[in-house]
């Protein structure tokens, strides 16, 4: 789950890390009544699920009441790489001395979380370990012993942080930590974290990505999971617990297994035709969850063809036919389906389909022979 | 041979008196596997289709001698089974359920790593392991898959898992084992682990390796099989068209920063000595040829 820039600042203030007074807007008049209770000068910032604010005109600094007025109406509606921008956090301004930068993540090679820290911040991190990687301090971190006070403060050393921000960053540093550690967090990050004129460490920005997982431990999170940026399709199929991903073909794709299903969007291409969309179902395909499968594909305006790829492994094939025949009584259908169905009894379920084809019910015998098929129907 | 399991490997189900466990627990001991107990809490005494329940993992062992666990617990409870499996004596840990907090993933390795560096934990959330003909620990269907061998088989993702056996049983190609490693973050068990394993098992041939986008896991194994595997490998890696950014079912399948595409791994392995297929229907037929030619 990806958090908005203030909804990631009211995380880290929970762990009491220092961020700006702000408040979240929906029109240029919440702006406008926010920055006028803040006090100017204010920053506009647009929230977005994507990077690259700045550079596409997200994020503004504010003199004056007008120039809220002015900033917040060119931001919201704003489309920053595909994301239209639906609310502003107008936040206090600060003033700036240095910028650096500061995250966790799990480095899935070492199996360890690791912490990444630079002099250089305010800019994107994949830059500066492009052109300057010596300028990222990195420290991996076992997650059974937890990250020391004095490993923090040699981290830090390591950074090259000047002497003023060594208190404050280590003192943050450790409460990330915390925070990435106890919330469940994928990916914590501040860019910039940045030291003021009059020495204090404070954090201007925030990124936060929480692990879908571990809401269990976290029943608040549902706000955010509230929150997350879905396109109409793939909000419906996450309401039926589908695991649905959209894309931009014609050729609805449906199959059992994250895997199956990611190869089955590969297969479609492959044969030179475009899916809508990757969807697994899960083990199992009764006709319950098959049902909610074609709905949430029949949908989308888009498809022109369906593509129903099954590998019975515990569920036996005959189960997986029913499920198909009846799930397809209860929706109705536009576009042709045309279903691979193999492994486990496939002679049998194939034999309970064979009556049921027609036109808008196609088999075929292999992966590849049923995206053709699928494909060519799609036009 | 196999690896990791044969049939005298005997297996305690954690988990083996709710819907799931007692479900392939039962399918596991028809296919063969010796299921010789369960535990529960608070149900020591009673039996699941005449297999004996006793309270935790320890008491399981003592009992029966087990060497190997399978877990069937809800995601909440997986750390603390995978520990009690640990500290109750088994070398073998297979963790089935899905949707496990990276976190506790993270802080369960490196805990084994360090407290039980004896224990092999295979998974959270993979479809198990199975030696055709002899042990099935897991959600594997057993008949799909041709016991004997050449070739061993070790997968990230479980419906390709099963693709894979069924491609290689219609070819009428044996399997010694089967290891699903599961599609999270931090797998117990690597692709190097079972690529070393089947190099050292002398009845395995040759290797099918499924990978999927996601991570470096992919291109670790072929700087591995560059290195040190004698025997040839043929490959298969899902997700070729992933879009950037967007998680394609499994936790751990996310291409991000320009990280983990398939396009990568394939050529990786290829750069390796690997014969990769484009889908797994021809990661089959590549492996047909490399048995042909054994």
């Amino acid at each position: 789950m990806d958090l908005f820039e203030y909804q990631g600042k009211e995380f880290f203030a929970r762990y009491d890390m220092p961020i700006s007074p702000g408040k979240i807007a929906f029109t240029v008049d919440e702006a406008v009544a926010a920055a006028d209770e803040l006090g100017t000068p204010v920053m506009v910032k647009a929230q977005v699920h994507t990077g690259g604010r700045g550079k596409a005109g997200g994020v503004k600094f504010a003199a004056t009441i007008d120039d809220v007025r002015e900033h917040a109406g060119n931001i919201l509606g704003l489309d920053i790489k595909g994301h239209v921008v639906g609310r502003v956090w107008i936040e206090k301004a600060s003033d700036i001395a240095e910028e650096y930068y500061a995250s966790f993540t799990l480095d899935r090679s070492a199996k360890k979380h690791l912490g990444m820290l630079s002099k250089e911040g305010g800019v994107e991190i994949e830059t500066v370990a492009e052109e300057n990687p010596d300028a990222i301090a990195k420290i991996w971190v076992d997650p059974v012993a937890g990250l020391t006070e004095a490993e923090t403060r040699a981290w830090v050393a390591d950074a090259g942080l000047p002497d003023a921000a060594v208190e404050g960053s280590v003192a943050i540093l450790q409460k990330l930590y915390t925070a990435y550690t106890d919330g469940d967090a994928d990916l914590v990050e501040i860019n910039p974290l940045i030291l003021t004129p009059e020495g204090k460490v404070h954090v201007l920005d925030a990124k936060v990505t929480l692990d879908g997982n571990a809401t269990f431990r976290h029943p608040d999170y549902e706000q955010f999971d509230a929150t997350q940026t879905r396109d109409e399709r793939e909000a419906a199929a996450h309401e039926k617990g589908l695991q649905y991903v959209g894309l931009e073909g014609s050729v609805g794709v449906i199959a059992n297994g994250a895997g199956l299903a990611m190869s089955t969007v590969d297969v479609v291409n492959q044969v030179g035709g475009a899916p809508a969309n990757f969807l697994d179902i899960g083990g199992g395909a009764n006709a319950d969850i098959m049902a909610g499968a074609l709905e949430v594909i029949n949908n989308d305006p888009a498809v022109k063809a369906i593509f129903i790829n099954i590998f019975g492994g515990i569920t036996r094939g005959e189960e997986v036919a029913n499920g198909i025949i009846e799930a397809m009584g209860r929706v109705d259908i536009d576009s042709p389906i045309v279903i691979r169905l193999d492994g486990t009894n496939a002679d049998e379920g194939r034999a309970i389909l064979r009556p049921n084809l027609s036109d808008q019910l196609m088999m075929e015998d292999t992966m590849l022979d049923a995206a053709r098929r699928a494909v060519e129907l799609a036009g | 041979m196999s690896i990791f399991v044969d049939e005298n490997t005997k297996v305690i189900y954690q988990g083996l008196t709710g819907s799931q466990g007692s479900y392939y627990g039962r399918l596991n001991r028809e296919y063969g596997t010796q299921v010789v107990a369960g535990t529960h809490p608070t149900k020591a005494g009673t039996e699941v289709d005449g297999v004996p329940v006793y309270a935790n993992v320890g008491e399981a062992v003592a009992a029966t001698g087990a060497t190997a666990s399978c877990i069937f617990i809800p995601a909440p409870g997986v750390r603390a089974a995978v520990m009690e499996a640990a500290e109750g004596g088994v070398e073998f840990i297979v963790a089935i359920t899905e949707g496990v907090p990276a976190h506790d993933e993270a802080w369960f390795f490196n805990k084994l790593r360090a407290d039980f560096p004896a224990v092999r934990l295979l998974g959270p959330n993979c479809p198990g392991i199975i030696s055709p003909g002899k042990c099935n620990i897991g959600i594997t269907a057993g008949h799909i898959a041709k016991a004997g061998g050449p070739v061993g088989i070790v997968s990230r993702s479980g419906t390709l898992t099963y693709q894979a056996l069924y491609e290689l049983k219609q070819k009428d190609i044996g399997v010694t084992t089967c290891v699903g490693i599961g599609g999270d973050p931090v797998p117990g068990t690597s692709f190097i682990d079972c690529l070393e394993a089947f190099e050292a098992d002398p009845e395995t041939k040759a290797v099918m390796m499924i990978g999927e986008i996601g991570g470096s896991a992919e291109e670790e194994a072929a700087e591995y099989i560059k290195n040190h595997m004698t025997k040839p490998v043929s490959s298969y890696i899902a997700g070729v068209t992933a879009p950037p950014g967007k998680k394609m079912g499994h936790a751990g399948a996310i291409v991000s920063g320009g990280k983990g595409t398939a396009q990568a791994k394939m050529e990786a392995l290829e750069s390796a000595g690997a014969r990769v297929g484009h889908n797994p229907t021809e990661a089959g037929e590549l492996m047909a040829e490399i048995v042909a030619a054994l």
